[in-house]
């Protein structure tokens, strides 16, 4: 929980890790350029003085994690997102057992999200099955750039990724997380295109996607296809941290998706540990379009309630106190897209 | 040479940002010999997509080749994850579908125009926002706005470019706000057309600023200019 100015956020975190890219786990030089690229991303956005030292960066273990979220973080609940990376990390870039274990050490505070890889066919599924009943799974983390032997990549409407998203349907697994990364087979198409999505949102109606890095570098196919969607989330992970660089940048971003997609549909994360949630949250509470950029009204206290926990305590049944709801119920299924946009995808 | 060599590279766009790579800072050395010229390219992260980097690196090759007594043209491409697979290809000569074989299925030149009417689409938007700006004009009778109507300048000039990437025409009487296959828009269309457009500018400038970025982060220890060496004797 947050507080400030008499207000209180309720806060949840919808995407962290905990990964081992230690020299010890790397199966070939991808495993060492996965995380030199991440390094970048946290010394380029984060402020100064968050910039951790590289060997802690590459493993920092559960202990540092439930201080960085919780002790400092005014984090309430945060869920992870792995990414698995067998091609490149002996033992996986997220760290299956260790999360799944502080999962269970935490209750209710984490929430473990697992992930499938559709390459795998039926021995795939198999293991869907049976991880949904041992993690007691209620969403998955898909990144379809992951390579597979000769493979760089998958679409969410193969075949078999249906076959997939059927058996979630089955398991109870409501929250699909979709990461789209820079390569994908043939590499004649766009890696980061999210039309895929936008094909099984309409055909999967009772699930939910939620579109991580609200689809960035993509931010307007992402924005149009929820537009049409309503089952189509946005998660923040990777644009939040512009609102230290870039606020400029961020109020755009930002002002776009309460736009196209409105309040409800925006979660907060800090991408936990490429950013730590602690300055993110104090930034974004503070946070006010500038003045300048007059073509987006002022956020909301509500809105800042509703994206930085709210929102994603509505998608995973996660029990908010009562002195930290909103009057209204965020999140409802019945609402739908952003009336702005809903006006002017009618006209 | 050396600033035909420049003039050359410059010529040279990032498809998903829509900015030459000498301005991104994506060359990182020419050197300039009697043999040749080759050149070293670099992108900010290893994991940039490796078909957006064999276009650059591709284009770069096709454009040093018609720099007249360049010599033998050798592009590389540094520090990336498939920086060995490109290179091989780029010294063959092997094209695309040479270069990844089964990874490719028929040409790059789709995604090429899909990132060519996004820059037009930016492009568009940023005349006419320019135009709502600095004049009286209504967002009312825009669907009739013809190009004649834009004042000159680089905006005009970008949009002009742009076009013609996309085979659009650029006379007087040609109609400024399109859809994405370069048909009119009817008039209560216009506001979402404009919209979207807006997103579209939005999220290339966004990736451009965090591309250069991260450039800047993954480069620290070397200067973000081109490293020139001329040691070609005077003919």
């Amino acid at each position: 929980m947050y507080e400030k100015n008499g207000e209180k956020y309720f806060i949840v975190d919808a995407h962290i890790a905990l990964w081992d890219a230690r020299a010890s786990n790397q199966k070939n030089i991808h495993g060492k350029q996965f995380i030199d690229c991440f390094y970048d991303y946290h010394k380029n956005l984060s402020p100064e003085a968050e910039v951790w030292d590289y060997d802690t960066y590459t493993y920092y273990g559960g202990q540092r994690l439930l201080k960085d979220l919780f002790e400092d973080g005014y984090v309430d609940h945060a869920i992870f997102q792995p990414a698995i990376l067998g091609d490149f990390y002996k033992n996986g870039f997220g760290q299956t057992e260790e999360a799944f274990a502080l999962t269970q050490e935490n209750p209710g505070k984490l929430t473990y999200n697992h992930a499938f890889d559709p390459r795998f066919g039926e021995a795939g599924l198999e293991q869907l099955r049976k991880d949904a009943a041992r993690m007691n799974l209620q969403g998955v983390k898909l990144y379809t750039a992951e390579w597979h032997g000769d493979s760089r990549g998958w679409k969410l409407d193969d075949p078999w990724s249906r076959r997939y998203l059927e058996e979630c349907l089955e398991l109870g697994i409501k929250n699909i997380h979709v990461h789209k990364g820079p390569t994908i087979r043939p590499l004649d198409r766009d890696a980061f295109d999210v039309a895929d999505i936008d094909k099984v949102a309409s055909d999967y109606t009772e699930l939910n996607f939620i579109v991580e890095h609200v689809g960035l570098p993509r931010l307007e196919d992402f924005c149009w296809i929820a537009t049409q969607e309503s089952n189509v989330y946005g998660g923040l992970a990777v644009a939040m941290p512009f609102i230290h660089t870039r606020p400029g940048y961020f109020a755009q971003i930002i002002g776009e998706l309460l736009y196209w997609i409105g309040e409800d549909k925006i979660l907060f994360s800090s991408d936990y540990a490429i950013w730590t949630p602690k300055w993110l949250i104090e930034k974004f509470v503070d946070f006010q379009v500038p003045a300048d950029q007059t073509e987006y009204a002022p956020i909301t206290v509500e809105q800042k309630k509703k994206i930085l926990g709210l929102n994603a305590a509505s998608l995973y049944g996660i029990d908010v106190p009562e002195e930290l709801r909103l009057p209204t119920a965020a999140g409802d299924a019945g609402v739908e897209v952003a009336a702005g946009a809903k006006e002017a995808v009618a006209s | 040479m050396e600033t035909a060599v420049t003039a050359a590279l410059a010529t040279v766009v990032d498809p998903e940002l829509d900015e030459p790579i000498t301005d991104l800072g994506f060359v990182r050395s020419i050197r300039i010999d009697d043999v040749g010229v080759t050149v070293h390219l670099r992108l900010p992260t290893s994991f940039c997509a490796p078909n957006f980097a064999y276009l650059m690196a591709s284009d770069a090759q096709d454009a040093l080749r018609c720099v007249p007594d360049a010599g033998r043209v050798r592009v590389l491409l540094d520090d990336h994850h498939d920086s060995a697979k490109i290179n091989a290809g780029l010294a063959l000569n092997a094209g695309y579908r040479g270069t990844f074989g089964p990874e490719a299925e028929e040409s790059l030149d789709e995604l090429r125009r899909v990132f060519q009417r996004k820059a037009h689409t930016a492009a568009m938007e940023r005349c006419v926002m320019a135009l709502l700006r600095t004049t009286g004009r209504n967002v009312e009778d825009l669907y009739r706005l013809t190009l004649g109507e834009l004042p000159g300048g680089p905006h005009k000039e970008a949009l002009l470019r742009r076009r013609t990437d996309i085979g659009l025409g650029i006379r007087p009487d040609d109609l400024v706000v399109v859809d994405e296959d370069g048909q009119p828009v009817a008039s209560a269309a216009v506001p979402l057309r404009l919209r979207y457009a807006k997103a579209v500018r939005i999220s290339v400038e966004g990736n451009a600023h965090f591309c250069r970025g991260l450039l800047a982060t993954r480069y620290d220890d070397e200067p973000l200019s081109t490293h020139i060496t001329n040691t070609r004797r005077a003919s």
